[in-house]
């Protein structure tokens, strides 16, 4: 039997309060409810505050760069599709430095879950505006209001058909938790954007925003594969912001492409230099 | 040498310059010769102007001279540009279909149109002709070019073979009859046919990667590099190796990482331009010493530069791309058959030092077709380094994945074997793995990482000397120039001059001390680098404190030939 506390417990470098600590729990309870052992799992993620998750957890982890949470995750789950493989990042990471993976990593439907920790605002480089700032966000960087559209990043997942997309909040951990489990008994990419309030920099998105305004979907018998509806639904946002599952296409996955991935994982396959032999023969 | 010539098939791109070119390539390997063909193309995809070279020896050759002995004109401005290059030879054209604003006596002309109509009912076929009659002037037999005909045509069934074997047979005998100048440019078979290999340097890359066991190649494709990305990909199913397109060069060498990190033997391929976008994944790689494997394939920059020429202008920022101080390894093969144990090796010294390791070739390497003799896959052996899991179950204290150890190599598990957890971090980090900015395990940390590159340099090959040992100037080459450079030598070593070569094909680490006494021998050091900069030269100053006394540099796009270097020896009065 796996326990919460296989998967250790950290001292951190997140401010007290932070959004971050709900999540954490939740992605720890949810692995151990799915029954996962820490050695199966592994945490990809970039920089920001959110991506030193892996730190703080008991299992596998590559804490990589900047935006680039996702490709050694796809990497990795190529490598060895045996791992459980959660990429763990945050709007800025994912939506801004890594906006052009987020989108290729959605066509390619690897079986990974992204967590993605939404608070609106750069935490680790001290409050400047993010790509998901509400207009009118005044930060140092922002003198005048963020004036730049911001970036839906559900509208945005569901309309390349990404096969699971969820959001969840992080002052609601046994719901997260529920999101992040089915997240990751999806075959395929799955999306949880996380709202979280950063106690430090953003003071427009709080813990009292946010709880006014989440509301959980599932009791609302919402259809969870219908895209256009869902498309809709995901542009929901302002006196009620709504949160659970908004689509699920079961399609392919990246790895069941992969023939050579039937037989076991990649990397245990053997070598067999004399089979260049026979490519040689073409050339001689 | 007692044969040497040229033949060069000029034309515009779409006119199945590629084809002929192969074909006649192929088929006189197939007869014996030593082959070796290049070909020179603009970035474009129809039209502009593009050649296809074939040189023909009876000895080992791996450079390209500058005259030509045959030139087959496939468009006008192949006349206007190459009629000149054609000193005492002929030039094959078809006059009804190509303007021929020449009165030379060169030219000879072959309705290859015509004889294709008349012999197969298409004009099509007018390849084919020209084929024969290329063959027909070097008054070799048909045999070997029916062969490569039926090997080239196989899938589209045998009345397609026939009716090329017919045109190709029309154009031999049309020359046979017609051609006033007989068997001026007959040849005779060598003969040495068995075991030699045509292949191109990317071909040769991809080989070695396979023998080697590559498990994974992301890349985003960029010429001259694509040719190895397409030759692995072709061949993956049969390999069990997976080849996945990123988005761009930052997802490639970021999903390599992920892979090699997980365990996979993983590969980029890139050129100078998407390098730049892979530089700061590099620093990953060293930092969280995961092993990768990064074909570089050079071409003249800066910015998109001439995307289909060649350079080796690369070098000083392979050697010190990314932020920060990490080892990496830098091998750079010099013909197909480095380019094959070079790459095989490539992958051994990242498993083993678990760094990045580059394989830093160029278009020329790239896309020239050598005779080479076959490679031999039993002398690759494939060695990962890495915990097995009855070792781990063995094992008494808890994992730690940057383990202090006296080489600075940290004995690597994978992520998912049983009882460990595996930790990779971009930040300085402890032992496990998890982040620490503390001073001295900053310093344990970097030296650690440092240590590995004194370690590689102890252990890695040193420079091959081509020519008498004890010569009084010794040219000094890396990478691509091998075959001009020990051409340079049999030239001038027959004149009776007193020259050598010293090729480097391990460039970073370099083994100081042996490098030291290679290089303090000869009188005169003349290093001839494809830049402007003299970027070898300064590396081995810089590493080696080796001065070199001359350089000869070509930028121009072009790479060298043994006319270039012995005029440039000359100017310089080294010889």
């Amino acid at each position: 039997m796996v326990s919460i506390e296989d998967y250790g417990n950290f001292e951190t470098a997140w401010c007290p309060g932070c959004g971050n600590f709900g999540i954490l729990k939740a992605i720890k309870q949810a692995l151990v409810n799915l029954g996962r052992s820490p050695h199966e799992v592994l945490v990809a993620s970039g920089i920001g505050q959110s991506s030193k998750t892996p730190h703080y957890l008991n299992c596998n982890g590559f804490n990589g760069l900047h935006g680039r949470s996702l490709p050694p995750a796809t990497g990795a789950k190529i490598a060895n599709h045996e791992l459980t493989v959660i990429a763990v990042t945050g709007d800025g990471d994912c939506y801004g430095e890594g906006g052009n993976h987020f989108l290729h990593t959605v066509r390619r439907n690897p079986d990974i879950t992204m967590i993605v920790h939404d608070n609106q605002i750069y935490g680790l480089t001290k409050g400047q505006a993010s790509p998901t700032s509400e207009i009118g966000m005044k930060t140092k960087v922002q003198t005048h209001g963020v004036f730049n559209m911001p970036l839906n990043p559900l509208s945005l997942a569901i309309s390349l058909d990404c096969s699971f997309v969820a959001r969840g909040y992080a002052g609601k951990v046994s719901h997260l938790t529920s999101l992040i489990e089915k997240a990751i008994e999806h075959k395929g990419l799955s999306l949880v954007d996380v709202l979280q309030p950063c106690v430090s920099f953003n003071k427009l998105n709080t813990f009292k925003w946010y709880s006014e305004r989440v509301y959980e979907m599932e009791d609302t018998g919402y259809e969870l594969n219908n895209r256009v509806k869902a498309f809709e639904k995901s542009m929901e946002w302002g006196e009620k912001i709504p949160l659970g599952v908004f689509y699920v296409n079961e399609k392919p996955t990246f790895g069941d492409y992969l023939d050579v991935l039937r037989s076991g994982p990649l990397y245990k396959n053997k070598p067999a230099p004399e089979k260049v032999n026979d490519l040689i023969d073409g050339f001689v | 040498m007692n044969i040497d010539l040229n033949i060069k098939v000029g034309g515009a791109a779409g006119q199945g310059l590629q084809t002929t070119g192969m074909a006649l390539a192929k088929t006189l390997k197939k007869s014996g010769f030593h082959v070796f063909a290049t070909q020179y193309y603009l970035s474009r995809v129809r039209g502009g102007h593009n050649t296809f070279k074939i040189r023909i020896s009876d000895s080992p050759i791996a450079a390209m001279t500058e005259s030509v002995d045959l030139l087959l004109a496939l468009d006008s401005q192949s006349i206007d540009k190459h009629l000149s290059e054609v000193k005492d030879g002929v030039v094959v054209v078809d006059a009804d279909v190509v303007k021929v604003n020449s009165s030379s006596e060169s030219i000879f002309h072959v309705p290859m149109l015509e004889i294709a109509k008349d012999v197969c009912g298409d004009k099509i076929y007018s390849n084919s002709v020209s084929m024969g009659a290329v063959i027909g002037l070097l008054c070799l037999d048909m045999s070997d070019l029916e062969e490569i005909l039926k090997a080239s045509f196989k899938k589209k069934g045998e009345e397609i073979i026939q009716k090329n074997i017919n045109a190709a047979r029309a154009g031999y005998d049309h020359v046979k009859e017609h051609y006033p100048g007989g068997c001026k440019f007959s040849v005779s078979d060598p003969g040495e046919k068995e075991n030699m290999m045509l292949i191109s340097g990317n071909e040769a890359v991809g080989l070695g990667a396979l023998a080697a066991g590559v498990q994974f190649l992301s890349a985003y494709p960029m010429t001259p590099s694509t040719g190895v990305m397409t030759y692995v990909a072709a061949n993956a199913d049969k390999f069990n190796a997976v080849v996945e397109q990123a988005e761009d060069e930052l997802a490639a060498l970021n999903m390599v990482l992920g892979a090699s990190y997980a365990g996979a033997r993983s590969m980029t391929t890139t050129s100078g331009g998407g390098f730049a976008l892979m530089a700061e994944a590099l620093g990953l790689a060293g930092m969280t010493e995961t092993p990768a494997v990064i074909f570089l394939c050079q071409r003249p920059g800066p910015a998109t530069g001439l995307p289909t020429m060649t350079e080796q202008g690369d070098l000083q920022f392979v050697l010190t791309a990314a932020q920060g101080e990490f080892p990496r390894c830098i091998l750079a093969p010099g013909t197909p058959e480095e380019c094959f144990y070079l790459t095989a090796e490539a992958f051994n010294i990242a498993d083993k030092y678990q760094i990045p390791v580059f394989v830093l070739s160029d278009q020329y390497l790239a896309d020239s077709l050598f005779t080479s003799k076959r490679f031999d896959p039993s002398k690759i052996t494939v060695e990962r380094h890495l915990l097995s899991d009855s070792e781990l179950r063995t094992k008494k204290e808890e994992y730690k994945r940057y383990k202090l150890t006296p080489l600075g190599i940290s004995p690597r598990a994978l992520p998912g074997q049983e009882g460990v957890l595996v930790l990779s971090d971009s930040d300085e980090h402890d032992e496990f793995g998890h982040i620490c900015e503390d001073a001295e395990n900053r310093i344990k940390m970097n030296d650690k990482r440092m240590k590995k590159l004194e370690v590689l340099r102890d252990e890695i090959s040193v420079a091959k000397v081509y020519g008498n040992p004890n010569a009084s100037t010794s040219l000094i080459g890396w990478g691509s120039t091998y075959g001009p450079l020990a051409e340079v030598v049999d030239i001038l070593t027959a004149k009776g001059k007193s020259v050598n070569l010293i090729h480097f094909t391990h460039i970073h680490p370099l083994p100081v001390e042996a490098t030291k006494k290679l290089l303090s021998k000869a009188k005169k050091t003349v290093c001839v680098e494809n830049n402007s900069t003299c970027q070898f030269s300064r590396h081995l100053k810089l590493e080696a404190d080796v001065k070199i006394t001359e350089n000869i540099l070509r930028f121009d796009g072009e790479p060298f030939s043994p006319e270039f270097i012995i005029a440039a020896l000359k100017e310089k009065e080294v010889i």
